[in-house]
């Protein structure tokens, strides 16, 4: 297992900005409003039969100023770029050039966004007959758009992010689904609280409105179809609705953040993950309960935020860890928010400190019971993320002092 | 050998193990034998039809097995055994049972065509529509390649066949991803997390949508004739990079974890850094600064000064663009020094391996400290005048070599150094 947390005599991390584009709006107040209200935004026809939680729409240009640079991404990077800018504006770091010279980028990312066109071109006029040898060449070298390959690429949100915003420190992007936005928090804790680093952008951006994608998760029979559920109520009907949504957090040690009067919304404790095997029932559920134990102790007023997806067997594994630690108010990000992969757990991560620095969890949404009201202010909320197919990872998040 | 600190007072990492498989041939003795021989392992292209392509040849990896066959599956196999030529080497832990974490370099994942023809055929009418495809994706048929294409893959692959500890790391920063796969290895190891690393980095993406992408970037050589000739670096008439397969493995431990089991040091990981360029996608901001203060972080992190490093591994591409930038750059950093620092590119032996590059060749410099031999530079017969390296041209030269500094750099504005040594400083 791997594991960073605050030692004795390591710095403290702070969460002291957060970025948020979702198919609830954009902020934290459109975002924390809806989740107030229960409202969802899902899209059942567009897709149908599958159904999508699709970004609610935001103005590029107030954080992509140049329509060139706009230009020159697909959605998942435009969504991306615009919250990494909402995360540095709410940090009070946007256009601080001696910080943002030696930021530190850890990026979740997928990628591969296609011109379904040209796929759709190729292959028609092949069934039509079309088997020249070089037919697939040439097709390819006439019709892709020189610049889609940058706009496809994994790493180049994070480019892009550097570019638009100008950020100058270091920039590393992890892949590997759902796992890979924990893995993300995990390397820039550990990075900071050791003193490798002061201060970090994370975060991951997803483009849930994607044909190819659906086809890709369709291969494993993981898309939710024809009617939405609550996570939780999707037992015998199973999947996922993908979901767009960008999610950056800044993450800065105490004495970053003290020193140029940066007011935390919480604290970053520790970030564990694993790979469970799951070749038998009970793996997934029993790795959870391993990263659970590996947590710093619990003391406070606790609560779960998870991403669990709503495919199963997945879901069902964690339904039977969360069993065992029922006194924990749940919340479904899955549920609200739609599937948006690399992007679920940095996004759980926002609304773990969101809702600590509010001093209340948002309500429940549930139909089965698995969520229950929550009284008071939480003051440690434990995000789990499990992968609908492989890696488990979860973080503590703290109200600070 | 010295302390089992470094400088900055943290555990010194070394390497135990090493492996590595490219276009010349598999594992550490052919590759080195061939390296130091001068061969190419550019080739006309014969796993899929070249018709219509600018750039008909690559360095393709094409002895090794994979039913079916993917760009994925390929990296993924090639990950594998250069995984067990290293740890065969380093003699570490047990049999499925790696002590400590996995950090996978590895190409962006995505379904390819020969799966997507598949789908194209299976609906069964001449006009369709990419709804169609979707309808008829799900029920199971496909379910392979739902776990093939997911981006994770490889690195979950290796991560339960060797047992390497926690969750596995799949990282991606472009033609720096394999320096950026040692650089988390040795941070995990200096921040005591872990006593030993394993750094994986591979790269199988030789397939037509590739090819098209870099073409359509004129970032590839066209001179396919003969192949051995179109990768050029430092000279004159240099065109473009050559795409390449590959994959390097190394198991790195703290010093003094390898001394405490008696392992065999085979050298060791002194610096590492990064910075980000954002002055452009796919070009180096003019004034070099970021590559410049890459190095410059690097040799800081070593502890070391400009005039400890003796020799020069290259990121080298070969394309026009890299070379001159890169020669601007060392010069800034290194100064009149530089004339006596020879420098060479793998690259223009084994092509361009992307995602794998900085960590074959973060291999081949520790093999070049190993046998104190510093393989050459091929096709180096008008060397560009504007480029003042000591070019180790076409011949291989025997040298000191105690400290190699080797450099990536990436699309996306990625820069990566590594300083490798022989023993700790």
């Amino acid at each position: 297992m791997t594991h960073t947390a605050s030692k004795p005599g390591q710095t403290e991390v702070w969460i002291t900005g957060i970025g948020l584009a979702t198919s609830l709006g954009e902020g934290l107040e459109a975002n924390w409003a809806a989740l107030s209200e229960k409202r969802i935004n899902v899209d059942d026809k567009g897709f149908a039969p599958y159904i999508v939680h699709p970004l609610m729409p935001v103005s590029f240009d107030a954080q992509i100023p140049k329509k060139g640079d706009q230009r020159q991404m697909e959605a998942w990077q435009r969504i991306g770029t615009y919250a990494a800018g909402l995360a540095l504006d709410s940090a009070g770091i946007k256009g601080n050039k001696d910080i943002l010279s030696k930021i530190d980028m850890v990026v979740a990312a997928g990628g591969g966004e296609r011109d379904l066109n040209v796929d759709t071109g190729v292959l028609t006029a092949e069934a039509k007959g079309a088997n020249a040898p070089g037919f697939l060449n040439e097709r390819l070298m006439s019709d892709l758009r020189p610049t889609l390959f940058l706009a496809q690429l994994s790493n180049l949100l994070a480019g892009n992010i550097a570019i638009v915003h100008g950020l100058g420190g270091t920039s590393r992007t992890f892949m590997g689904e759902e796992v890979a936005g924990a893995d993300a928090a995990r390397i820039a804790l550990a990075r900071i609280a050791s003193g490798e680093s002061d201060i970090a952008l994370v975060g991951g951006s997803h483009n849930g409105e994607r044909k190819d994608l659906l086809v890709l998760y369709e291969f494993g029979d993981f898309n939710l179809k024809d009617k939405f559920a609550p996570v939780w109520a999707r037992k015998d009907h199973p999947g996922f609705a993908l979901g767009s949504a960008g999610a950056f957090l800044v993450l800065e040690s105490k004495a970053h953040a003290e020193a140029r009067g940066a007011k935390p919304f919480a604290k970053l404790s520790s970030v564990v993950a694993d790979l469970a095997r799951r070749k038998q029932p009970g793996d997934m559920t029993a790795t959870l309960e391993k990263l659970w134990a590996k947590l710093p102790k619990r003391e406070g007023k606790g609560a779960i935020i998870t991403g669990a997806t709503g495919a199963e067997p997945a879901t069902s594994e964690e339904r039977g860890f969360l069993k065992g630690h029922s006194d924990f108010p749940v919340r479904s990000t899955g549920t609200m928010f739609g599937h948006t992969m690399e992007t679920q757990f940095p996004l759980g991560i926002a609304l773990a400190a969101l809702s600590i620095s509010r001093g209340a969890l948002f309500p429940p949404n549930d139909s089965t019971g698995t969520e229950i009201e929550m009284q008071g202010a939480p003051t440690q909320i434990v995000v789990v993320g499990a992968g609908h197919w492989r890696g488990e990872g979860m973080a503590l998040v703290e109200a600070v002092g | 050998m010295t302390a089992p600190r470094d400088k900055l007072g943290r555990p010194v990492v070394v390497v135990t193990g090493m492996g590595i498989m490219t276009s010349l041939g598999a594992g550490k003795a052919d590759n080195w034998a061939k390296l130091v021989a001068g061969e190419s392992g550019i080739r006309t292209i014969t796993r899929f039809p070249v018709d219509g392509l600018k750039t008909t040849m690559a360095g393709t990896v094409d002895f090794v097995n994979v039913e079916p066959f993917s760009s994925t599956g390929l990296s993924e196999r090639m990950a594998e055994l250069v995984t067990d030529e290293a740890l065969a080497q380093a003699g570490i832990g047990a049999k499925g049972d790696f002590p400590g974490p996995l950090f996978l370099a590895v190409a962006p994942v995505e379904v390819e065509w020969p799966q997507r023809r598949e789908l194209g055929r299976a609906v069964g009418k001449p006009d369709f529509t990419y709804d169609d495809l979707l309808r008829i994706s799900g029920g199971g048929k496909y379910s392979a390649y739902h776990h093939r294409f997911m981006f994770g893959s490889v690195a979950a692959y290796l991560a339960e066949t060797f047992g390497t500890k926690g969750s596995p790391i799949s990282l991606s920063t472009a033609c720096a991803s394999g320096a950026t796969s040692i650089q988390l290895g040795v941070e995990a190891i200096r921040r005591g997390e872990t006593d030993a690393a394993l750094c994986v980095a591979t790269d199988g993406t030789v397939n037509p949508e590739a090819l098209v992408r870099f073409s359509l970037l004129s970032a590839l050589s066209q001179q396919n004739d003969p192949p051995q000739a179109a990768s050029r670096p430092f000279s004159k008439n240099r065109d473009g990079f050559v795409m390449a397969e590959g994959a390097g493995a190394l198991v790195l431990e703290s010093y003094e974890a390898a001394t405490a089991r008696g392992a065999k040091i085979l050298g060791v990981i002194a610096g590492c850094g990064e910075l980000t360029d954002s002055f452009h996608r796919t070009r180096s901001s003019p004034d070099g600064k970021p590559i410049i203060g890459c190095m410059n972080k690097t040799l800081a992190d070593a502890g070391m000064t400009p005039d400890q490093i003796d020799h020069i591994n290259a990121h080298g591409t070969a394309t026009p663009e890299n070379d001159k930038m890169e020669y601007n750059t060392t010069s800034a950093v290194f100064g009149e020094l530089l004339q006596k620092i020879p420098v060479t590119s793998n690259k223009s032996m084994v092509g361009h391996t992307i995602s794998a590059a900085g960590a074959v060749e973060a291999i081949f410099s520790l093999l070049t400290l190993e046998h104190q031999r510093i393989p050459p530079t091929i096709n180096y017969d008008t060397p560009d005048p504007t480029i003042l390296f000591d070019v180790v041209g076409n011949k291989a030269r025997d040298a000191r070599v105690t400290a190699v500094m080797s450099n990536s750099f990436g699309f996306g504005g990625q820069n990566a150094s590594l300083i490798l040594t022989r023993e700790p400083a």
